[in-house]
């Protein structure tokens, strides 16, 4: 009941959120929102323990695919969206196939090295994909009136309700697999691989479901992107962004479902707050890569480590022992 | 059609010379510290721009702005090196994280220095030996090509010829052994990524005249010499030569007969396809990751 209320009030803050803010933090929020999603999947694939380089691409598939379809067949667009998010899944299904031969470190120069192929040949096939200029004035979502609430998509506050609704619909979901048995079989094929193999676990099939889940939310996520900035192109998805949510996954840690959220909220607050109004908004890599050298050095476990450091009386033996456990 | 033939091969030897360059070093520090730099080709990028501050801005001769420029980069490595790679040394993803926070470091410092726009490096000579009507080789390739073989037989000479260079093979055979002998672990991972990061400069440096510098240039620089490295197999100084000279001339031939963006897919596909097959790469023995 109480975590009940916790859930309520945690919701309204989120609805009213964006009317006490101005017009360009509701546009960040927008993004933030996006971005929950994309280091929310990005854990779902650490969960079996590799981290991969290709993350930002996948997500780039779902924005081309969900673009693409609206735009050259005219589909609805958020059935659009749906679609990119299975073509995302898809090309990482396709992926595994190579990919999952390797492990750990070659993992991550495969990922990276798969990703860039798909990179170029966004670059290099200007029919569909625009070259290097990308999609441009793809079609935003279309308004719609629930009766409560009339959705006009020109507003970002709008579209902050329907990537909220999205976003919270998707995390829900993440949230239910990791406490399925198939959830506990990735942190097993990840901690115990050789045992979980013994018990007669198919720890690649499980890798692979990993893999193709997490990609079909970052796809998701890409669609989202894609209707609301209406432009796309390469470089929308290259390391630079990549490295944006390594970082948010490092300094939250990967340990706790919410970690990767809590370091891309705080990360984005500091960002924009902290950056944008001192005027060094320039100096964004360069702060990142900072943080990120930083938290790896210092902080390996994460901001998630100081949370439970502050609740250790009764939440962390409650609901993280088990957790606690199996990351050691 | 043979002069074409030809003039794309001195193009592939050009561009196999710097690239031999950059993943001998990349290997290099692979070997001794076992942690892959992702920031190998921002390395390469600093010793551009060391050209264009010493060279180009301050009007120095050449060969000092390269000199600079490689000393400079080698002590950016020992810094790298102190920094982080020592820290995390039992913690192989941790250091190459690290050195990916550490790339988009000298990118934004880069930037923030000399601007994002493209810098025009004066060239050095533009004396071109004209072999026939269609064959031209110009003099300054001439020289990056005997540099790097320079270079590379120095180093070859280092490593099995010195007290300091056996250490280093030592170390990356089995550092607990080398440790054992009175090695210090410490000292072979410096020499190692001064030398890698120092022979990444060089060849920034050294190319810096032909190409176009700016602060996202170490990008295709990276993908090109992981290719390199993964198909050479990790940890083979010969192998990274070998391949080096073999994917520049396919680079090069792919890009002459079809496009620059469709030999790049066709590199990453190699480096797939070895993944696959043979993830200890074409010359590699031993499996260290």
């Amino acid at each position: 009941m109480a975590k009940l209320a916790t859930l309520l009030g945690f919701g309204a803050i989120l609805l009213a959120l964006p009317h006490a803010l101005s017009f360009s933090q509701q546009e960040i929020l927008v993004f933030l929102t996006i971005n929950v999603l994309l280091v929310a999947s990005y854990r779902l694939l650490t969960l079996t323990g590799e981290w991969s380089l290709g993350h930002v691409v996948i997500m780039g598939v779902g924005a081309y695919a969900s673009a693409l379809l609206s735009k050259r067949l005219g589909i609805y667009v958020p059935a659009a969206m749906l679609l990119g998010a299975v073509t995302a899944a898809m090309i990482a299904l396709a992926l595994s196939f190579p990919l999952f031969r390797m492990k750990g470190f070659y993992f991550l120069i495969g990922s990276f090295a798969a990703g860039e192929i798909i990179r170029l040949l966004w670059k290099r096939f200007r029919d569909p994909f625009g070259g290097p200029k990308g999609i441009k004035k793809i079609d935003p979502m279309p308004d719609f009136d629930i009766g409560i609430y009339a959705f006009d998509f020109f507003e970002p506050i709008s579209y902050y309700y329907f990537a909220l609704a999205v976003v919270g619909v998707s995390l829900w979901v993440m949230w239910r697999i990791e406490r399925s048995p198939v959830g506990l079989t990735f942190h097993a094929v990840h901690w115990q691989d050789r045992l979980a193999e013994a018990s007669g676990v198919n720890v690649r099939a499980y890798r692979t479901l990993a893999f193709v889940l997490a990609s079909g939310f970052a796809g998701l996520s890409g669609a989202l992107l894609a209707h609301y900035i209406g432009t796309i192109n390469p470089n929308s998805f290259d390391v630079e962004q990549m490295v944006f949510v390594l970082t948010w996954t490092i300094v939250g840690g990967t340990a706790t479902f919410y970690g990767p959220i809590l370091g891309c909220v705080v990360l984005t607050i500091l960002n924009e707050i902290v950056l944008r109004e001192a005027g060094f908004e320039q100096m964004r890599p360069l702060i990142y890569g900072l943080i990120l050298i930083l938290s790896v050095l210092f902080m390996p476990k994460g901001l998630e480590s100081l949370v439970r450091g502050a609740f250790s009386g009764r939440n962390a033996r409650k609901n993280s022992a088990g957790e606690t456990e199996a990351m050691e | 059609m043979i002069e074409l033939l030809a003039q794309t091969g001195l193009n592939a030897l050009y561009a196999a010379s710097y690239t031999a360059l950059v993943a001998v070093g990349l290997v290099l520090i692979f070997g001794v510290m076992g942690v892959i730099n992702f920031a190998h080709g921002e390395l390469f990028m600093l010793g551009a721009y060391a050209i264009v501050a010493v060279y180009a801005d301050w009007n120095l001769p050449y060969l000092v702005a390269v000199a600079v420029g490689m000393t400079f980069v080698g002590i950016v490595g020992l810094g790298m090196e102190r920094a982080f790679f020592r820290p995390l040394r039992d913690n192989p993803l941790g250091g190459l994280v690290a050195s990916i926070g550490f790339l988009m470091i000298l990118q934004a410092l880069v930037s923030m220095g000399f601007g994002v726009r493209m810098e025009h490096v004066p060239p050095v000579t533009q004396d071109v030996i004209v072999i026939t009507e269609r064959v031209r080789l110009p003099v300054f390739r001439l020289a990056v090509i005997l540099a790097a073989v320079v270079l590379l037989a120095c180093l070859w000479a280092f490593l099995k010829k010195t007290r300091f260079g056996w250490a280093l093979r030592a170390s990356a055979q089995d550092p607990e052994a080398a440790a054992l002998q009175g090695i210090s672990i410490n000292q072979t991972a410096r020499i190692a990524m001064f030398i890698g990061a120092a022979l990444a400069g060089v060849a920034g440096a050294l190319t810096a005249p032909l190409i176009s510098v700016n602060p996202h240039m170490g990008h295709s620089v990276i993908v090109t010499a992981f290719i390199v490295i993964i198909v050479g197999g990790i940890g083979s100084l010969e192998g990274a030569v070998i391949v080096a000279v073999a994917y520049a001339f396919v680079h090069t031939f792919v890009t002459t007969f079809f496009d620059g963006v469709i030999a790049d897919i066709v590199g990453l596909l190699l480096l797939l396809v070895v993944l696959i097959v043979k993830p200890t790469g074409l010359f590699g023995s031993t499996d260290r990751a």
